[in-house]
């Protein structure tokens, strides 16, 4: 594996060696001394052309755990006033000589052409672009269900589980990337939102089983895991373009309260994303309750990102 | 004074095989029926003979829809290299779309435009009048003076932006009345399309990119037929790329409706398909569409429904598409592509005739544009020398660097195409030779 830009791209098999290899992370994240020598020498770059302190703080502590040399190179840019360009960014970063470049753009298929363009030679790892992937979130949200969902989950996938998303899939890559690695993973998927918030295109991928309200999903299935979405307020206050009438709206049919919560399986963990909004998407209830794995996700995120680090660019090594 | 010209055994759209005799700019007889190698005609001893057998003799091409960029991105295009492409890809007349700066919607910009391509000579450039000040879509510009002017403007476009407010466009179209004006309508509602970057479907759906919906086009079309139905004016419709458009479009024809439509290579031969990769190549607007609808204007364009074919050849340089898929310029070249790609998806396919090209790549553009007195002439004596000649067999691979337009923003790069134009004449004077006629015209 070269680079890891969309969950699409994933096999089953890439995809278990990937959450085995966090699993194996993980446990050295247990010890004293959490540091490997893995990637010394090597120099992975964070770009981010838009805000995200929480992926660029996941990844830098991952590549750090793994000695390699970190540079943060923030390119904040709009879509209205590009400011310097991927072209020449990707030019400076391949004079830098990065290994790896962990990106994260608001255009969606900028770590495709990142990667394909030839303007640089490293790895490229997708850390969100705009509303298409987030392949690392996806795995480390497939983690997290595996650790608490499956009875032996080395080498295990997610079969036979059920699994609801719930919020904004047009404009969400986390839906765009658990999307396609859940069910690769054996998982059964459920969307819930209202159909202003779902893609047209989206009855093309009869694997996703889509919901309008969440009670109705809830009357029809036991689910196992439920992914509450972040609803942006630009989405909703857009004016003419809003995509629903009004938050309490929302919260009074996709919201995820106390209610709702319990009638979910005894079993079934409740998980976010984030950053949350409280009281419109996830209640505090919700949010708080034993249940929920959310801070647990931010913890899995280090290390299904040290595996992602690790197979790109030991494993290369190893197989060359 | 120019040496006659004798194009000889050159097969006619219609299937027949002839001599053609040129002189002073003007086709003076037409000879059906082979001639041997040794036979020469009365009057050839002084004249530039061009033996054409193989080849096909179409009336020189009329783009309707062209972008020259110049003035104001003379980075993009220039007059004289857009005019220099267009010959090369067979054309004898272009018609500029207004979307320049400063916006084509005066007497003097127009002027401006016409008298440069008069300078450069390879082809006529007709410029196309703005409909609205600016492009802003608010206030009517000065057609009238347009018209009136030197250039003779019977084309009016805010091409590149829909004129979206139906109180103007119901204006426009009965204004243009005035001097047999054609409103050449981009039709895309803003509001459905705000931000869009392709077509939305189920490739959009797994990209992650805004969608830009079908009847975000169909639903203007389907306003505009109306209301030129309304008010008995002509509207013709810019690049036709959805099946529920060709719907559309005939049934306003079957109502009588004074409508025509146009169709781009592009949507005769890509689909949506093409954008996976993200490759800003394959951005264009309205976008690439599904083979569903790439289907249906390849029906379409073969029953008449859509009346011609225009490149919407859109020049832009290097790094307004060496970039981001949000960040690139919607627009491809298209200029030299376009013969090959008709000939590709409708002649090959069995879809056209090239009695029916020439119709649909020259009579019919001419007579909507309104420059049918000089071109779109049928290849007979009497009439000006407008004629491209065609190698139906000279099988050839695009390679976008070697194009003389000055960008090279074409999706086309590697695609086999069947045939090309091999020498272009304008009142025959050769505009584009082929490298088989080097020192010819010496």
């Amino acid at each position: 594996m070269k680079h890891l830009l969309s969950a699409k791209d994933l096999t089953r098999e890439d995809a278990i060696r990937i959450l085995d290899t966090a699993a194996q992370m993980a446990a050295t994240q247990e010890r004293e001394i959490r540091k490997l020598p893995t990637l010394r020498g090597k120099t992975v770059v964070n770009l981010f052309f838009e805000d995200s302190t929480r992926t660029r703080i996941s990844f830098e502590a991952a590549a750090k755990r793994l000695s390699a040399d970190v540079i943060n190179f923030s390119a904040k840019g709009s879509s209205v006033s590009k400011g310097e360009s991927l072209k020449d960014t990707a030019l400076t970063l391949q004079a830098m000589g990065a290994d790896a470049v962990v990106v994260r753009h608001w255009a969606s298929g900028a770590a495709e052409r990142l990667a394909a363009s030839g303007w640089m030679h490293g790895s490229v790892l997708n850390a969100g672009d705009g509303t298409h992937q987030h392949p690392t979130q996806a795995l480390l949200d497939a983690y997290t269900m595996r650790r608490h969902l499956s009875p032996e989950p080395q080498g295990a996938g997610l079969d036979g589980l059920r699994v609801a998303i719930v919020g904004d899939i047009l404009h969400s890559r986390v839906a765009g990337s658990n999307g396609y690695l859940l069910p690769t993973l054996g998982a059964e998927v459920t969307l819930v939102a209202p159909p202003t918030l779902l893609p047209v295109g989206i009855a093309a991928r009869p694997e996703l089983e889509v919901f309008y309200t969440l009670d109705d999903a809830l009357d029809a299935h036991d689910f196992d895991a439920i992914m509450m979405l972040r609803v942006q307020r630009e989405r909703m206050t857009g004016g003419g373009a809003a995509f629903f009438p009004s938050p309490e709206e929302y919260t009074r049919l996709y919201g995820l309260d106390a209610a709702r919560m319990a009638r979910l399986p005894q079993h079934a963990i409740i998980m976010h994303p984030g950053p949350m909004n409280r009281g419109l998407e996830i209640s505090a209830e919700a949010a708080d309750s034993p249940r929920s794995v959310i801070v647990e996700q931010v913890a899995n995120g280090v290390a299904v990102r040290m595996a992602a680090l690790y197979l790109l660019l030991a494993g290369e090594e190893a197989s060359a | 004074m120019t040496r006659p010209l004798v194009i000889r055994n050159v097969s006619l759209a219609n299937g027949d095989t002839a001599t053609l005799r040129i002189d002073n700019g003007v086709i003076v007889a037409v000879g059906v029926g082979e001639v041997g190698a040794g036979d020469a005609g009365a009057g050839d001893a002084d004249a530039v003979v061009l033996e054409a057998s193989g080849l096909i003799a179409l009336p020189g091409l009329v783009d309707l829809h062209t972008h020259l960029r110049e003035p104001g991105r003379e980075d993009a295009e220039t007059i004289e290299s857009g005019s220099r492409s267009a010959a090369r890809g067979g054309f004898t007349a272009v018609h500029a779309m207004a979307n320049t700066t400063p916006v084509a919607d005066t007497a003097g910009v127009v002027e401006q435009v016409w008298s440069r391509g008069r300078e450069v000579g390879l082809v006529d450039v007709y410029p196309v009048g703005a409909v609205t000040v600016g492009l802003g879509g608010t206030q009517l510009s000065e057609m009238g003076a347009m018209a009136m002017s030197r250039a003779r403007v019977r084309v009016f476009s805010d091409d590149g932006k829909c004129v979206h407010d139906p109180v103007i466009m119901r204006r426009a179209l009965e204004y243009a009345k005035t001097f047999n004006g054609v409103i050449a309508q981009h039709a895309q509602d803003p509001r459905l399309t705000d931000g869009a970057q392709m077509h939305e479907g189920v490739v959009s759906a797994e990209l992650g990119l805004a969608g830009w919906p079908a009847v975000a086009e169909e639903s203007i079309i389907a306003r505009d037929v109306l209301l030129a139905g309304h008010v008995g004016s002509r509207l013709h419709v810019c690049h036709v790329s959805t099946a529920g458009s060709v719907e559309i479009v005939r049934w306003a024809k079957s109502r009588g409706i004074n409508v025509t439509a146009e169709v781009m290579p592009h949507h005769l031969l890509l689909t949506d398909e093409s954008v996976r990769g993200y490759d800003p190549r394959f951005k264009v607007n309205p976008p690439l569409r599904t083979q569903a609808d790439v289907d249906a204007v390849r029906a379409g364009l073969a029953d008449g429904t859509i009346d011609i074919v225009a490149t919407d050849h859109a020049p832009h340089p290097d790094e307004d598409k060496d970039c981001e898929w949000a960040a690139a310029a919607m627009g491809m070249i298209g200029l030299e592509t376009a013969l090959g790609i008709v000939q590709k998806t409708m002649v090959d396919t069995g879809l056209l005739t090239w009695e029916q090209v020439a119709v649909k790549m020259s009579t019919l553009p001419a007579r909507i544009g309104g420059v049918d007195a000089e071109h779109g002439r049928p290849l007979t004596p009497g009439e000006p020398a407008n004629i491209t000649l065609v190698d139906p067999r000279d099988n050839w691979t695009v390679d976008p660097s070697a194009t003389a337009s000055r960008s090279n923003n074409s999706p086309f790069g590697g695609v086999e195409l069947p045939g090309r134009a091999v020498a272009t004449f304008l009142r025959g004077t050769p505009t584009h030779l082929d490298h088989r006629f080097e020192g010819l015209f010496a």
